[in-house]
């Protein structure tokens, strides 16, 4: 069902687990689905690139493998760049996925574009202060 | 070498030693078509008979001829549902079955359904019983079937199929169980029962897979479902699979000569298995009824992670197990058994069917549980649930 790929991103995830200095987390997905994706990311505040990204998610094989390769695509993008990434490239990476397990990769993008938009609503709060 | 322990006997097992030596010769030694009039045929036919009078002994039939073979349990499920339906369609087009049967009932149900038939889907406790008073108010006048499991597959509560037919006999009513994975788990008795029909399976108890059949007490009426030949007493058309029936015949009597023996250690490598996983993993839910329930089987559910990693993260380490069960495992949906249950969603997707299957040993137990352990802190280490305290 899953490529080898899947399977060894999965088994031994290389963003697990929070990060220290996070300053944006996004969360998707509901327990009562069988998936929520968390997304850490620390952000240059000068420069807007993501320095670190890192991962907790509860579901499938497919959905910690989709989470852990979001965190290595966007790693060092700015976060322009990185709510360009989609989840067909998050798919790329992992060779293939089972197709109903496509929307593991959505919500892998989902978490992306939520993380972000956590970091520029706090961002703007700052601002006005 | 790699460890490997299987624990989902309930979604299949093994072909046993003893199995396989009756079958083997009707692969090649005795191939003539049991239906067919000279002495190929006449050999076949009498290998045919011996698994048929071995299927009615163990289920304590009046006769071997209330026994069809069939391709196995789906459609000894499907046959009776809707064979018998559709015979009885004249007095009534009621059915009654349960929330929690194999998808092979509750979709035959659905099939019915559009031709026209009504069917009431009872609910059942948090233990995954069917109420007696639930099923006494169900019934309407135009019930003609009622067909409820025997032993559930995902969480193996045992109902009370004596009483529930019983119920169905006061009120004029024809009653069907899904036997499958009941036979070899609990006694079954036909007569005593006042079972009418039931579905039985080969694969689940070391037989061959591809090979079950209908038990159909003599007088009850019932449709074809496959048509094409004076075979199954012009009830079942299609050449006999004589090697998987003849493994089938064998299978059922060795069930039911050791269930005593098989039970009484399944039992204890249960209790033991339960007894280590709750002392050694926090936060689980051992699903099902606490006491009316088969041994073999056991339903847990893990707060906090999702069953498919668990599975996955097992098997990695050689160990077996389901979620829900086999059948439905391509499915997003939480088990619709678990959710009959009550249990909610958000917690029902993190349950293992351990099924244990008769050779088991503490060995295998101690190996599972020292997996287990490591993989519940892996997945419970990186998920973003945290549990309230």
């Amino acid at each position: 069902m899953y490529t080898k790929k899947v399977i060894s991103r999965f088994e031994n995830p290389k963003n697990a687990g929070s990060i220290k200095g996070a300053n944006a987390t996004g969360t998707v997905g509901n327990p009562a689905c069988g998936d929520i994706m968390k997304l850490y990311l620390k952000i240059n505040e000068e420069t807007g690139v993501i320095e670190n990204a890192s991962f907790k998610t509860f579901g499938c094989a497919a959905a910690i493998a989709s989470t852990d390769v979001a965190c290595d695509l966007i790693k060092g993008k700015t976060i322009d760049d990185a709510l360009k990434v989609t989840n067909k490239q998050v798919v790329d990476v992992l060779g293939e996925l089972p197709p109903h397990k496509i929307h593991c990769s959505v919500l892998a993008e989902e978490a992306i574009e939520s993380a972000v938009n956590d970091y520029l609503k706090k961002k703007k709060k700052k601002d006005k202060k | 070498m790699e460890r490997k322990v299987y624990l989902d006997n309930a979604a299949t097992t093994y072909v046993s030693s003893e199995v396989l030596a009756e079958m083997l010769p009707c692969l090649n030694g005795v191939y003539g078509n049991p239906n067919s009039l000279h002495s190929f045929g006449r050999d076949a036919m009498a290998i045919v008979d011996k698994a048929r009078d071995r299927v009615a002994k163990a289920i304590n039939a009046k006769t071997a001829n209330e026994i069809y073979f069939t391709s196995g349990g789906t459609e000894a499920d499907n046959w009776a549902l809707k064979g018998i339906a559709r015979a009885y369609s004249n007095k009534g087009k009621h059915i009654i079955t349960s929330s929690i049967e194999h998808h092979a009932v509750l979709d035959s149900c659905k099939a019915l359904e559009k031709e026209g038939f009504e069917v009431t889907y009872l609910p059942v406790d948090k233990y995954g019983m069917v109420d007696l008073a639930e099923l006494i108010h169900a019934i309407r006048k135009d019930t003609i079937l009622i067909s409820i499991m025997a032993v559930n597959n995902e969480v193996g509560t045992i109902q009370n199929i004596k009483a529930i037919a019983k119920t169905a006999h006061e009120n004029g009513i024809i009653f069907h169980t899904d036997a499958v994975q009941a036979i070899g788990a609990v006694k079954i008795n036909v007569q005593d029962m006042e079972i009418d029909a039931m579905s039985m399976s080969a694969h689940k108890i070391y037989g061959p897979k591809g090979c079950g059949a209908l038990y159909l007490k003599s007088g009850i009426r019932i449709e074809n479902l496959v048509n094409g030949g004076a075979q199954e007493r012009a009830k079942r058309g299609g050449t006999l699979n004589v090697p998987a029936i003849a493994g089938f015949g064998k299978a059922i009597e060795i069930a039911s000569r050791d269930i005593i023996a098989n039970q009484q250690k399944l039992k204890v490598i249960r209790e033991y298995f339960i007894k280590e996983l709750k002392s050694k993993i926090d936060y689980i839910h051992i699903n099902g009824h606490p006491h009316q329930k088969i041994n073999g089987t056991v339903s847990v559910t893990f707060e906090m992670i999702e069953g498919e990693s668990i599975l996955m993260l097992l098997d990695l380490a050689g160990i077996a197990v389901s979620t829900a069960s086999a059948c439905t495992s391509m499915s997003l949906e939480p088990s619709h058994v678990l959710k009959a249950m009550g249990i909610p969603d958000e917690i029902a997707h993190g349950t293992i069917r351990f099924s244990f299957g008769k050779d088991i040993s503490k060995n295998d137990v101690d190996y599972t549980i020292e997996k287990l352990v490591e993989v519940v802190e892996k997945l419970r280490g990186i998920s973003p649930l945290k549990k309230k305290k």
